[in-house]
């Protein structure tokens, strides 16, 4: 009986400083929101007013603007391209039989256990050569690289929870390997792909050290002209970006969570009919 | 039926090996199995028969052997190419397709037309007897409607030989026992080669044409059902299907098969039987007897001596345990309703047998 209420009171107190730590954590950014409604010209808190002039400045400045379209741009490519590699990475490591797939394993873990600055120094280095900073191409190569442990970690789940049975009885009903992957596997792992991408995308969109080392002066992506923006006049439009960014990732990480949901749900379904998820 | 049709099903095996680092999961099996015959392959769990039929559908190759299906050399083939039909263990629907899109699947494979491939679905669904679900998601079928449905796929493009991978363990036993005369119908109806795989000996027994039993990736034994228990050739055979009493001793002289051979029993005391195969003088000998094959005898009647240790009533038989005068624990069974006499637990009574029903084998070392 004691022991029992040892125990609740002790969970309690786990939760409680588990919830300080998440309030302490988000209070920052949670701040950054009213801060970027205020109208006077200085970040101050609490704000003395409410107005949207910083978010109606933020869409007017061409060059806010323009660094937004480009980490889009550079977000969608790195997101389709991280994707693709990774699913194939990852059906090519839980099916194939390829030599070195502990090799292969620890190079796509790479990205996340290797310092962003030491990444960012190193293709830095590289793309200076190539003459591939500030340009397209060299966005979506570094954040493809940083997106793809994150994609292939998600594929992976999904195609462990995936029956690979099912490709066998596809196979026996006549379906190529090809065939097989394009009306049972791809259609059944789907909603982890969306949720890859969804990652991948994010990522892309969010990274602010390697690009800031692969930025030039006109091409530059949303954190850079942030970091550029602290240094050299701080508006609230800073804050206004922030809360605009906060919100967009929460709403993908979300839709993201959403999807996941749904996979698991078919999974269970597929269980009930005696098919492992 | 024509000569095209009698080629067509016939599925053949040559000197298949299947190794797995030093193991045998398959060690050179032959056998052939004729158009529209049902041969179910029996065995415990690793005594290769998945691994056979894996082989025969093209999910494993062979280390040695051929694979032949029509005449035709498949060994190396691609799954997808041998127009097999092939039904798990599991389901495995495609839980993202209805029902009737899952029976399609296979036309669509095959470049079918949409709407022939929709009426011949159909036609499959009603042959399995599920014509109203067709529109339904697999998961809101019972597990013996679903397998019912892999059936359907597995059928719906008129293959040659339809491979079945224990097909019916995931279900209950009465489930089990209508789908086993249910599968049997169908393939009478459809005149398919069916290779069955199963480790219920009852199943194997009921269903098959044939049975091929195995054990430790072996061929112990080919043949009919009544073939395989009455007459068993090899020891693991006699022990696998069915109940048997198992007797070791030692024999004297060589002996041929079928010769009648006399067993000094361990115990003490002889057996007589008939060497089921070839005996080598001075081995290890085990004789198997059928316990509904052993006649229970009033005291001074000729035969072994022996004492009831237990008698078990089960309605339409008296199962006895007995001890015999070596130490032997043996098995006879009563029928009931047959005027025999029924002796009580500790009772000494005599033990006979027809020599043909003792069937000598050599002893595993």
């Amino acid at each position: 009986m004691s022991a029992a209420r040892g125990n609740r009171a002790g969970r309690m107190a786990v939760n409680a400083a588990a919830y300080a730590v998440t309030v302490f954590l988000l209070l920052p950014t949670l701040i950054i929101a009213p801060m970027s409604v205020g109208p006077e010209r200085l970040l101050s808190f609490p704000p003395k007013g409410f107005s949207m002039r910083w978010y109606a400045e933020y869409f007017q400045d061409a060059e806010w603007v323009r660094a937004t379209l480009f980490s889009a741009e550079a977000g969608v490519i790195s997101a389709v391209c991280a994707t693709v590699i990774g699913t194939m990475l990852s059906l090519a490591l839980v099916r194939g039989r390829l030599p070195g797939k502990g090799l292969v394993e620890l190079l796509v873990i790479g990205p996340v256990i290797v310092p962003h600055i030491a990444l960012a120094v190193a293709m830095f280095l590289v793309f200076e050569q190539l003459r591939l900073t500030g340009t397209l191409l060299g966005f979506a190569m570094a954040h493809t690289v940083l997106a793809l442990p994150f994609v292939v970690f998600t594929v992976l789940a999904a195609l462990y929870r995936f029956d690979a049975e099912l490709e066998r009885a596809a196979l026996s009903c006549g379906a190529g390997g090809f065939r097989v992957f394009r009306y049972v596997t791809l259609p059944l792992i789907a909603p982890g792909l969306v949720s890859a991408a969804l990652f991948a995308f994010v990522i892309s969109f969010d990274e602010a050290v390697v690009s800031f080392f692969i930025s030039d002066l006109d091409r530059k992506t949303l954190p850079r002209k942030m970091f550029e923006d602290i240094d050299y006049n701080i508006s609230p439009t800073l804050a206004a970006v922030a809360t605009m960014l906060t919100l967009l990732t929460i709403a993908a990480l979300l839709l993201g969570y959403a999807l996941k949901r749904g996979m698991e749900r078919r999974a269970r379904a597929a269980a009930r009919q005696g098919v492992e998820p | 039926m024509g000569l095209q049709d009698g080629v067509q099903g016939r599925v053949e095996l040559r000197g298949l090996v299947k190794r797995y680092g030093p193991l045998y999961a398959v060690d050179h099996v032959s056998l052939e199995v004729s158009s529209g015959e049902f041969l179910a392959l029996l065995g415990p769990s690793g005594s290769g028969k998945t691994t056979i039929l894996m082989s025969i559908a093209g999910f494993e190759y062979p280390d040695e052997g051929q694979v032949l299906i029509g005449g035709e050399d498949v060994t190396w083939s691609p799954p997808n190419k041998r127009n097999l039909g092939m039904v798990f263990q599991k389901y495995t629907l495609f839980p993202h397709m209805s029902v009737l899109e899952n029976i399609a699947f296979p036309l669509k494979m095959r470049g079918v037309g949409r709407a022939e491939r929709e009426e011949r679905a159909r036609a499959a669904l009603h042959t399995v007897r599920l014509g109203q679900m067709g529109e339904r998601r697999p998961a809101q079928l019972s597990g013996g409607q679903q397998q019912r449905v892999a059936i359907a796929r597995a059928i719906v493009y008129q293959p040659r030989v339809l491979l079945m991978d224990e097909p019916l363990s995931a279900l209950d036993k009465n489930l089990r026992e209508e789908m086993q005369i249910e599968i049997k119908h169908l393939q009478r109806e459809i005149g398919i080669t069916v290779i069955f795989v199963t480790h219920d000996q009852t199943e194997a027994l009921t269903m098959a044409d044939r049975v091929a039993v195995l054990d430790q990736g072996r061929l112990q034994q080919l043949g009919a059902p009544r073939a395989l228990y009455e007459a068993p050739e090899t020891g693991f055979v006699a022990g696998f299907i069915g109940e048997t009493n198992f007797c070791e001793g030692t024999l004297h002289a060589a002996a041929m098969p079928g010769e009648a051979v006399s067993v000094a029993l361990d115990g003490g005391g002889r057996m007589q039987a008939v060497a089921a195969q070839a005996l080598p003088a001075g081995g290890r000998i085990r004789v198997a007897l059928r316990p509904e094959r052993l006649r229970v005898g009033p005291v001074g009647a000729e035969g072994m001596a022996a004492r009831v240790s237990e008698a078990i009533y089960a309605g339409n038989a008296t199962t006895l345990l007995l001890e015999g005068e070596g130490g032997q624990s043996l098995r006879a069974r009563i029928p009931a309703g047959a005027g025999l006499h029924e002796p009580r637990e500790g009772e000494p009574v005599r033990l006979s047998w027809q020599p043909a029903d003792a069937r000598a084998f050599v002893a595993a070392s």
